[in-house]
């Protein structure tokens, strides 16, 4: 169950791999969190991640899945709740790939792979989730969204579009819920030194995948449904949504 | 289902307005309906009275909340025995309003009126003369309990350890629909008050030691802000039921006067959040100032015991992210935990309305009933702070080791390890659990989250 302070005593992660949920879940272990089941495409990675985590959290499972095929999402979901083998807490959607624009908006295959990992699947597991947790009658979605999908840009487009999807998509099926005891909570992280931006240069107000972590969970303990972090990027961002579009697109990075 | 109205899907959360969860929520007002809810239902069944526990204690996520207010049989009152049937759901509000005018009252109340005879039992509720008294249960001649297993009528006498089980047992034993309660015998509705500040606490502590015995209600309210030179100013209001020739002629047309409904009510609409740091600091302020010193001053029954509830819903002046109330007891031995407690919340500069601060005569043989001999302090903490879980964990150790608990009552974030350390008797509790519900069917959010064994 979460506590007062909603810190959750059982958690999945979609995106097992993912260096923000790992910070999220070490955070997390050291209030309530006991049960952890971490869902994720590449069976090594996994499992070194759970054992890292195994330190702290009593009990990790590991389930493994393809966010780039759609066809089984939903048994993907039932298998992640049947393993954690009691009421979840918390549900994390750390999905997520950021491409490499400049060769992938040439090709139709990518594109479509690109909406799919970012989008599609994660919007489809979300209303699975959804479903599975209104029947426990509580629980909480965290759903990664970004920056780059609040006002896209020219460099990343592909993305940060699909990343709006998901971000809307993510709050409509907040507003579905309430009344049922879940409630959705999006993330915006700006630039996050994690290994999906390794080898690019930051972006300004760039952070660790720490303080993405600590900004989630304090979020989450005042119930916040839209978290901006490094805050600050809450301010910039709705300046910059303002600008006028000649000068949008010739901001450097 | 046959004697069932208005079953229906809601949130539900406690008096703190944490962590709400849904359920589907009955209103039986037999017992068989209730039977027949343990068959069928799946996912976990729990009772609910009137919601003023402050955590998780009275939901169930995904499962059947059964609110017991269809239990509202209020018996006659055998004025030789000075006993009376209720039913589960009877509030003590409207039990007061029917026996003061014939010159009874309850032997034991919270500190709010708009409390279930169920509730009163489930969490074994004290009073502000717990030092003379006791708890709820020291009080119920006998109860009727409808669990898994049957429909049982039980006492001291007659299967005590279901009994005991069942009196602080917070709804996991099964659903109380009636009780049998021993009153008190009062002349008047009035309490004559002697108050007297304090500027350190130890004075308070050491008075209290000395000259409680002297009255049958006593309590404490401290400033855990604190003041520059590290004291704790705190008022010390003590009394006894006032016998008629005390009431004043003015007063006599008024001396067995029942406590009313709320005057006024916080309306849902209220703004953002009303009680942070500079408020708390006001509130605290005014309250001491109103208080000075006096001896035998005459309060009416309402206001000594029940000040919050001239305010419906004063719960709402939190906000809508809530509040916690942090209640633990420690043994007599163990006072310098109460003021360890106080210098730690004070140094964490974290905002806390007024702390109440009383002593406990023994406790009952409740496996989980929270009263032991020896001091208690509770505290309103509004939920913000980015230190307060912390310091809400760290208090947990302090109270833990010192041979103390925390209250289930209030609970809704208590760490699930230090429970059965702070609880040592859990073993015997889950025991009677096994016996009355061998499937497992009664669970709530509480015992879901602190892991209470079945
Ligand atoms: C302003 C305020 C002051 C308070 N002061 C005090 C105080 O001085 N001393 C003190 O001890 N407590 C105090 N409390 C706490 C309160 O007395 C307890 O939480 C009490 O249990 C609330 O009763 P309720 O009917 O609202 O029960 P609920 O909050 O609805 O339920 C509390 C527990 O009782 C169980 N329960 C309810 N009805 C039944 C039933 N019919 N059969 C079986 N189980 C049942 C529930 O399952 C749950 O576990 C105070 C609370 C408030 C809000
Ligand atoms: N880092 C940033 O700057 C930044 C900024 C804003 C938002 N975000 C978002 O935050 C989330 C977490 O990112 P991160 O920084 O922690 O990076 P990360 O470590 O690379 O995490 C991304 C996760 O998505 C998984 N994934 C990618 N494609 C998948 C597929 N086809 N099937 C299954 N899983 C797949 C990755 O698995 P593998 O480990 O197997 O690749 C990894 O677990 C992502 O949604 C990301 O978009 C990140």
């Amino acid at each position: 169950m979460n506590d007062a302070f909603g810190h959750p005593q059982s958690v999945i992660v979609l995106g097992g791999t993912s260096e923000i949920a790992r910070e999220v879940v070490t955070l997390l272990a050291a209030d309530r969190c006991r049960t952890v089941v971490l869902a994720g495409r590449d069976p090594v990675s996994l499992e070194v991640t759970a054992t890292e985590l195994r330190q702290s959290v009593a009990r990790v499972e590991v389930v493994l899945f393809d966010a780039a095929a759609t066809g089984d999402v939903d048994p993907t979901i039932t298998r992640c709740f049947e393993i954690a083998g009691e009421a979840v807490d918390l549900v994390m959607v750390a999905v997520g790939e950021l491409g490499a624009q400049e060769t992938d908006e040439a090709d139709p295959d990518r594109i479509a792979q690109m909406v799919t990992v970012n989008f599609t699947w994660p919007a489809a597991a979300l209303s699975a989730v959804g479903a599975h947790l209104t029947r426990q009658g509580h629980g909480r979605m965290v759903v990664l969204s970004s920056v780059a999908g609040h006002r896209v840009r020219r460099s990343n487009y592909l993305y940060g579009s699909a990343k709006a999807g998901l971000d809307s998509f993510a709050r409509g099926l907040g507003e579905s819920l309430r009344g049922t005891g879940v409630t959705v909570h999006v993330v915006r992280p700006g630039f996050v030194r994690t290994k999906m931006t390794a080898g690019r240069s930051p972006a300004p107000f760039a952070v660790g995948p720490e303080r993405v972590a600590s900004d989630i969970v304090r979020g989450l303990e005042h119930g916040q449904e839209v978290i901006w972090t490094p805050g600050i990027l809450k301010w910039v961002f709705s300046t910059l949504g303002c600008l006028p579009r000649a000068l949008w697109r010739r901001l450097p990075g | 289902m046959t004697g069932t109205v208005e079953a229906s899907h809601r949130q539900l959360s406690g008096w703190g307005r944490t962590a709400p969860t849904r359920a589907r929520v009955d209103r039986p007002v037999d017992a068989a309906s209730i039977a027949g809810a343990f068959r069928t239902q799946t996912g976990g069944v729990i009772a609910r009275g009137l919601g003023r526990s402050y955590g998780d204690a009275a939901q169930c996520s995904g499962g059947l909340t059964i609110e017991a207010s269809g239990f509202s049989d209020i018996g006659k009152l055998d004025d030789s025995s000075g006993t009376i049937d209720v039913g589960g759901g009877v509030s003590l509000h409207d039990l007061m309003r029917h026996i003061i005018p014939s010159g009874w009252f309850v032997a034991v109340t919270p500190g709010t009126r708009y409390v279930s005879i169920g509730g009163a039992i489930a969490a074994d509720v004290h009073g502000k003369n717990h030092h003379r008294d006791g708890s709820f249960a020291n009080h119920v001649v006998e109860l009727t309990l409808v669990t898994p297993t049957g429909t049982f009528t039980v006492s001291q006498d007659a299967d005590p350890e279901l009994f005991w089980a069942t009196a602080g047992g917070m709804g996991l034993t099964g659903v109380v629909i009636s009780a049998t309660l021993r009153l008190i015998p009062i002349e008047t509705s009035w309490i004559r008050v002697d108050s007297q500040r304090f500027a350190r606490l130890d004075d308070l502590m050491s008075t209290m030691e000395d000259s409680d015995h002297r009255y049958r209600y006593s309590v404490a309210w401290l400033d855990c802000l604190g003041h520059r030179d590290g004291n704790h100013r705190s008022v010390l209001t003590r009394g006894d039921h006032a016998p008629s020739g005390a009431i004043p002629d003015r007063l006599r047309s008024r001396s067995r006067e029942v406590p009313g409904d709320p005057r006024v009510r916080v309306p849902r609409s209220a703004p953002g959040r009303l009680v942070n740091r500079l408020s708390v600091r006001a509130l605290n302020e005014a309250w001491f100032r109103s208080s000075s010193r006096s001896v035998g001053s005459l309060h009416p029954l309402s206001g000594f015991f029940h000040p919050l509830d001239g305010v419906g819903d004063w719960n709402l002046l939190y906000g809508p992210a809530g509040f916690v109330q942090y209640q633990f007891a420690v043994p007599a031995t163990r006072g310098d935990v109460v003021a360890e407690a106080v210098g730690a919340i004070a140094s964490s500069g974290i905002p806390s309305f007024l702390a109440v601060l009383k002593r406990f005569g023994p406790g009952t043989p409740g496996p989980l009933s929270f009263s032991q001999e020896g001091w208690t302090l509770a505290l309103d903490f509004p939920l913000g702070p980015p230190g307060l879980p912390a310091l809400l964990d760290d208090l947990d150790e302090l109270v833990a080791h010192a041979g103390g608990r925390v209250y289930l009552a209030k609970d809704a974030r208590l760490r699930p390890e230090l429970l059965p350390v702070m609880y040592p008797r859990l073993p015997d509790f889950a025991a009677v659990r096994r016996r009355v519900d061998p499937v497992g069917v009664l669970a709530s959010d509480l015992s879901r989250r602190l892991g209470i064994p079945g």
